[in-house]
Formats: structure tokens, C-alpha cells, sequence
């Protein structure tokens, strides 16, 4: 394999520094975050750097971890570099209480629906993105359901009891 | 040792060729037969629905299985299964009803015509079933009236056509004038339906 995990972290702390940090290998696929002001420069070094090509967004989530107090969001980018057949994962974490995160539909057009399901069951704001609007969901529905705050079931029903599904 | 239950063991005996459905009650004599119109048009109606089935997800599959050739749902007059809704008379919702797909139901009812029936086969269309969740339609009553609910998930295609019996037990008993009643536009007003 001519591009390797530790040569890819090696470009981007010489590009990025202290700022992209956090670098771990899960199932051997490099996993690092940074800033989140900082997610479409990353994305764009990734992206047209000669070197790493990753220039497919595989897939695009967030993440709810409520205990983590000021970063409880993370947007997670998955892309692939199609040439050498290899993957990464790349976070950016942000406070729920002002979830706006730079749109990457100006560099992957795959990210506009991504990032409409994304905004839809988590509330993640991706400023600049030319149509953020539930795509999943009823367009009546006032919350975020994914997110953990969020009881599953619905509380305001009477007709089914508690007893008869494992919750009495 | 042979399945539990190999053969009915409450058959029943052949009594024709060819089974037709009862006479109503009446006055008859040579030539002539009397009887209220109710009880015709009831006889015409249970006998020829066509159901529009609106199939979601397993239950669906079990209705497959139900109109084959080993259920046969063409025994009871049902042979017809349209596919748009202003033919058609029996509103059959199987499956899960996601709340996105609720207006959807909603719609295909209001597109029929009077006389209409609904019949929710299934734990879901009944009640939401195992998904008590953010998504999922929690019975289709909250958008539809529903005439019969058939209990199961799935349930076998017996308990569907026990639901369509039941549902031909309404037809022809039937009032012709229940439709213009104040309590049928009642209960439609309450689903916001003019």
C-alpha cells in the first residue's frame, strides 16, 4: 500500500499542527478531529492535496455525547481516496447549544442530503448550506429525535401499558 | 409424529357443489319473492367487495398468501383486488404506517367512495406495534376511522380472512341510511373529513 495511516497524519501536522489532534487507528482506520471553524480547510487539504486525494465523502453523521459538557455534537466526515483505496474518518465537535458547522456541499455535492439528515435528527446547523430543511422526517416535527435527550417513546400515550412492553 | 394439527378437526361436511349465499328473509310464493331493499343491497354489497390493498411491510405478505390458492380470499366474493382506490370498497392498511406516510392513507381513504370499510391488519396498522418510536404512526385510528382490526404480528392469513368475515357481517347489516346519519358525519368530522 503506497499511502499509509502514519504518512497521512504525517501530512496533516505538518500542514495543521497542534490544531488536528486526537489520532487513533480503530479497526485500523485513522480516525483524527479538529476545530470545527477549521472542518472545510481540512476537508479542502484533503481534498486537493496531490498526495492524499480524498476526494469522496463516503458518509456524513453526527454524533450525540450528552456527558460531554461544551462538545456534545460531533459531525463525523467519512471519505475515501478512491486511488490508493483508503479510508478516514474525521470529526469536529461542536457545543448543542450553538450547533453551526460550515457546509461541505461546496466541495462534495453528496453532502447536500447528508447534511439535511443529518440537520434533521441531530439539529446540527451547517451554515451556508443552500437547503436546510427536514428530509426524513414529518416537516411538523419541532425536535431533534436522535438526539439523547429525547425519551424513544412517544409520553403521551394512555393506551398502551407500561406493564405489557418491559417498562412498568 | 405428525404436526400438531395436520387437518381441521372440525370439518365441515360438503353440502354442495357450489355454496351460494343465503336468502334473506322474505315473503315468497310462485313467482315472486318479497323482501326489504336493506337486506339486497347488503347481499350484493358483502359479497362483491373489492378490497384495495395498501400493504407496508410483512402483514402485506401474509395477504400474498391470502389471496393464493391455498387461502383463497375469491371464496368470499373478494376475487377483484383493485389497485385504485375510487373502485374499490374495503380499505385493507397492512403493515407499519410511518407518520410521513400517514397523510398518504389519509388521502388514498378520501379518494374512495362511499360506501366505504377500513380493515387494519396487523399489530402496527392497529396500534403502532413494536414501534413505539418518534416515527412510526401509533394505529392507523388516528387518521382513518377503522372498522375492523385483525390482532397479530403478522397475523396468519386465517385471522385476515376472519377480519374480511367480520367486515362482510358489517356490510350486510348494514343500515342503507347509516352514511347520511348525524352520528357517521360526527365521527368523520372528527377526523377532519368533510
Amino acid at each position: 500500500m503506497s499511502l499509509t495511516n502514519d504518512r497521512i497524519k504525517e501530512r496533516l501536522v505538518e500542514k495543521f499542527g497542534e490544531q488536528v489532534s486526537a489520532f487513533s487507528e480503530p479497526y485500523g482506520m485513522l480516525t483524527f478531529e479538529a476545530p470545527k471553524e477549521l472542518n472545510l480547510k481540512v476537508l479542502n487539504f484533503l481534498y486537493d492535496d496531490e498526495e492524499l486525494k480524498f476526494r469522496f465523502l463516503t458518509d456524513l453523521q453526527a454524533v450525540h455525547y450528552p456527558d460531554d459538557k461544551g462538545r456534545e455534537l460531533a459531525v463525523v466526515y467519512h471519505l475515501h481516496n478512491l486511488v490508493d483505496n483508503v479510508r478516514i474518518r474525521f470529526k469536529v465537535f461542536t457545543d448543542i447549544k450553538t450547533p453551526d458547522v460550515y457546509t461541505a456541499t461546496g466541495l462534495f455535492s453528496g453532502a447536500n442530503w447528508m447534511e439535511r439528515e443529518t440537520y434533521d435528527f441531530f439539529g446540527v446547523n451547517f451554515v451556508g448550506h443552500p437547503n436546510l430543511k427536514r428530509i426524513l422526517n414529518v416537516d411538523e416535527m419541532d425536535y431533534f429525535p436522535m438526539r439523547k435527550e429525547y425519551p424513544l417513546e412517544d409520553q403521551t400515550r394512555i393506551d398502551k401499558d407500561d406493564e405489557m412492553f418491559g417498562r412498568g | 409424529m405428525g404436526r400438531p394439527v395436520a387437518y381441521n378437526v372440525n370439518e365441515k361436511k360438503l353440502e354442495n357443489d357450489i355454496s351460494i349465499a343465503n336468502m334473506p328473509e322474505g315473503h315468497q310464493g310462485e313467482g315472486f319473492f318479497a323482501t326489504s331493499l336493506n337486506k339486497v343491497v347488503g347481499l350484493a354489497r358483502k359479497n362483491s367487495i373489492w378490497p384495495l390493498p395498501f400493504a407496508t411491510s410483512c402483514c402485506g405478505i401474509e395477504f400474498m398468501a391470502t389471496m393464493g390458492s391455498h387461502y383463497d380470499l375469491a371464496r368470499f366474493g373478494s376475487e377483484r383486488v383493485g389497485f385504485s382506490p375510487r373502485q374499490c370498497d374495503l380499505l385493507m392498511v397492512m403493515g407499519t404506517i410511518a407518520k410521513k406516510m400517514g397523510p398518504v392513507v389519509k388521502q388514498v381513504y378520501l379518494q374512495m367512495a362511499e360506501p366505504r370499510w377500513v380493515i387494519a391488519v396487523g399489530a402496527c396498522a392497529c396500534s403502532g406495534g413494536i414501534f413505539d418510536t418518534y416515527s412510526v404512526l401509533q394505529g392507523i385510528d388516528q387518521v382513518v376511522p377503522v372498522d375492523v382490526y385483525v390482532p397479530g404480528c403478522p397475523p396468519r392469513p386465517e385471522a385476515i380472512i376472519d377480519g374480511v368475515m367480520r367486515i362482510q357481517d358489517l356490510i350486510g347489516k348494514e343500515s342503507l341510511r347509516r352514511r347520511n346519519g348525524d352520528r357517521y358525519k360526527a365521527l368523520l368530522e372528527g377526523y377532519a373529513i368533510q
